[in-house]
């Protein structure tokens, strides 16, 4: 078994074909004129010994190569790259399988925040009407420590649209250094979710660490290659088109351990991309493919995800506008880019620029999740609980989103018309028009406990009052109290044993922790 | 033997089982007898009809409407149930009436002239019914004479008028002057209900009650 996901059947697209064709002409040509810089040794002696044309620059601060990409090289590699994914989980009821050809969305979390956003429900008196109460919601900001993101981990293990997770929150403990980050975020999450966990690598050499962490997880090298628990995002490149050194050498080193891997690039409309979508999206397209090209390079048939995090620049302070209209609609492109290639997409939608829960917030998630899902990426980055663009996470958004996306699944649902659908209801018209009533009612029943009745708004308060965030607060309570599946005694005490630097703290079965 | 068929009687109407037809709740309990059925088979085996509405029918109403109240049963689970104990008083009536049992009262409902909508009045009609009324629905678009007469031939304890429209609730207002002139005013309890209407409106135009929707006609009438 697998998930589901949700299956687009006609999925929203905005380029014709032509204009698709006119933007992967344009990013080949971009790729060889005027080509990438390359801070990264190793990448350009892989390029240049494959074909690409390659020559140091100078005079540079940093090592510097200009690469000049030929066409074959690119389209070889568009070749080359699987047409699907497989994502692996702890349960393996939760694997993902995304194939570059099928619009079968996943609703995924993310990205990493530094702040996580706490919330409380003082009561105020009404100045008007003193025996009134009112309860507001008070939001505080902080930063997000290892208990966070088990915490986010443990309640996205329950929301029921999340189909995988991308870690939240940034740990920032003080007993949390740059050598002991990694295994302590990997370890966190994997032992709080039995979903697909993504992440970035904040230090290379823990990459094996964590790569045997999940090996003892599923058992071993091979169980690993065929569950592969975990994955990776690098954005290797730096828009506009620079390999970046560190993140390309996590790049390399995750294909070569054959881990599925996201080419991630998120350039910014304005910015560190044209303003123009037709700018933007030839330079992306180009980015994301110079990333798949270099992956297959170091490892031919190395899984990679087509990753786009475009956004649009604000045009008061220049910062990211992630709940712009351009946003979504750079994002639909790069989906529909993606399955030009049959090559799986993760692609961005839900982020907004509001700091806090609110209208502003629900409009410009609702407006980028519903387009974005209709447009069919395979992997789909969604922000449950993330405002402020990427900066902070709040574990009732994430809660409040999840109530979003049950509508949008609903939604979804293909239309349930047939033969034996028809037959029935001109039985229940016939019998309905006989009657003096003329009412449907008494047909209501036998569907409204199956399922097939959209359920009204979870967070629906009594009365005329708004109670959405109380209620959902009161959800992710309930989430926090129901038990998660975790990493198995004896796993735990070998990881603990053979993987260095993981907090005792997190150690579940360790009485001594509290 | 009664006392199965009576409890029998009492659990179908909280499944909202009319007839063997029907599904219910729980689990699929078609073609074993409804409360249509079982009422007759209570009769058969000579149980009093007042033991039949009060053991078995109302009974099972009222825990229909605690469920209710709870959030485990929604409006067409309180529909499906007072159809099916309005279709066992259809049966039960001719033996009340030979019996000179009383029913809760004789309640007469119509969408007033000018108006065609009725789904909230058949949805009120069936809940009165349900709850042991003797319901008289004089339909929609009904002329403000008719209405009058009925009051004045049938004599029913209480009126209940529905409009849906701005344009038609004014007809409300003429139904009631219309039993002032008529001397019929105080023989009958007047309650009035739809969209369009309001506590405020009902007040200013004499009537007796504003109902929001058919179970607060029931508590309405249940505190005369």
């Amino acid at each position: 078994m697998v998930r589901e996901g949700i299956l687009i059947d006609k999925p929203f697209e905005r380029m014709t074909h032509e204009q698709v064709l006119m933007i992967h002409d344009a990013s080949i040509e971009i790729l060889s004129d005027p080509g990438l810089l390359c801070y990264n040794k190793t990448a350009a002696e892989i390029l240049h010994s494959n074909g690409a044309e390659v020559t140091a620059v100078t005079p540079s601060d940093l090592p510097c190569w200009h690469i000049k990409m030929p066409a074959r090289l690119v389209t070889d590699a568009i070749e080359a790259a699987p047409k699907t994914v497989k994502l692996g989980a702890r349960n393996p009821d939760n694997m993902l399988v995304m194939k570059g050809d099928e619009p079968r969305v996943y609703f995924v979390s993310g990205s990493e925040t530094n702040i996580w956003l706490d919330v409380d429900f003082p009561t105020y008196v009404k100045k008007s009407d003193p025996s009134v109460e009112l309860r507001v919601p008070e939001f505080h900001a902080r930063r997000g420590t290892v208990a966070d993101l088990c915490q986010s981990a443990h309640v996205c293990e329950h929301l029921e649209t999340l189909d995988a997770y991308i870690r939240t929150v940034n740990i920032q403990d003080r007993d949390i250094t740059e050598d002991n980050k990694d295994v302590n975020k990997f370890f966190a999450s994997l032992n709080n979710t039995t979903k697909h966990f993504m992440t970035g690598l904040t230090n290379l050499q823990q990459l094996d660490n964590v790569v045997h962490m999940a090996e003892l997880i599923v058992g071993g090298k091979e169980q690993l290659k065929e569950n592969p628990i975990i994955s990776l995002i690098t954005c290797l490149v730096k828009s506009p088109l620079q390999f970046v050194e560190d993140t390309t050498d996590t790049f390399m080193e995750g294909c070569k351990r054959g881990l599925p891997m996201v080419v991630s690039s998120s350039p910014q409309a304005g910015s560190t991309a044209p303003i123009k979508e037709v700018g933007i999206m030839a330079q992306i397209n180009a980015e994301v493919l110079a990333g798949i090209t270099l992956g297959q390079l170091v490892n031919r048939g190395t899984p990679v995800i087509y990753g786009s995090v475009p956004v649009r620049a604000r045009m008061d302070t220049l910062g990211d506008s992630y709940g712009s209209i351009e946003t979504s609609q750079y994002n639909i492109d790069c989906v529909q880019m993606a399955r030009f290639y049959n090559i799986p997409n993760y692609s961005t939608a839900g982020v907004c620029d509001t700091k806090t829960p609110g209208q502003q917030t629900s409009i410009e998630r609702l407006f980028s999740d519903i387009l974005v899902t209709l447009s069919g990426p395979q992997y789909l980055h969604c922000a449950y609980g993330l405002l402020d663009c990427n900066s902070v996470f709040c574990l009732l958004q994430a809660v409040l989103d999840d109530a979003h996306f049950q509508m949008l699944k609903f939604f979804l649902r293909r239309p349930r018309i047939d033969e034996q659908e028809m037959a029935t209801v001109l039985k229940q018209l016939r019998e309905v028009v006989a009657t003096p009533q003329k009412l449907y009612i008494r047909y209501i029943r036998p569907v409204m406990r199956s399922g097939e009745i959209s359920p009204a708004y979870a967070f629906e308060g009594d009365g005329e009052t708004d109670d959405v965030f109380y209620l959902a607060y009161e959800r992710m309570q309930e989430l926090l109290t129901k038990p998660v599946e975790h990493i198995h005694p004896a796993t735990t005490a070998r990881i603990f044993d053979e993987v260095p630097g993981i907090l005792p703290r997190l150690n579940v079965y360790d009485e001594r922790r509290q | 033997m009664s006392e199965d068929i009576i409890a029998a009687l009492k659990e179908n109407v909280v499944q909202g089982r009319k007839s063997l037809e029907d599904e219910g709740i729980d689990e699929d309990l078609t073609g074993t007898p409804g409360v249509v059925e079982l009422t007759q088979q209570a009769l058969d085996a000579k149980v009093p009809p007042d033991k039949i509405i009060t053991e078995g029918l109302t009974a099972g109403m009222q825990i229909v409407g605690d469920k209710f109240a709870s959030k485990e049963y929604f409006i067409p689970d309180m529909l499906a149930s007072a159809e099916a104990v309005g279709a066992a008083m259809d049966i039960l009536k001719p033996l009340l009436e030979e019996a000179h049992v009383e029913t809760k009262g004789k309640f007469a409902i119509a969408t007033v002239k000018g108006d065609i909508h009725d789904i909230g009045k058949n949805i009120v009609a069936i809940l009165l019914k349900g709850a042991g009324y003797e319901v008289h629905d004089l339909g929609i678009d009904v002329p403000t004479e008719k209405i009058l007469d009925f009051i004045r031939d049938e004599k029913p304890d209480y009126l209940g008028l529905s409009a849906l429209l701005t344009t038609t609730m004014v007809v409300m207002g003429e139904v009631i002057e219309g039993l002032k002139e008529g001397g019929l005013r105080d023989s009958v309890k007047v309650l009035v209900g739809g969209a369009a209407v309001s506590e405020e409106y009902a007040r200013e135009i004499g009537a007796d009650a504003y109902c929001i929707d058919g179970f607060d006609a029931v508590r309405v009438l249940e505190g005369y």
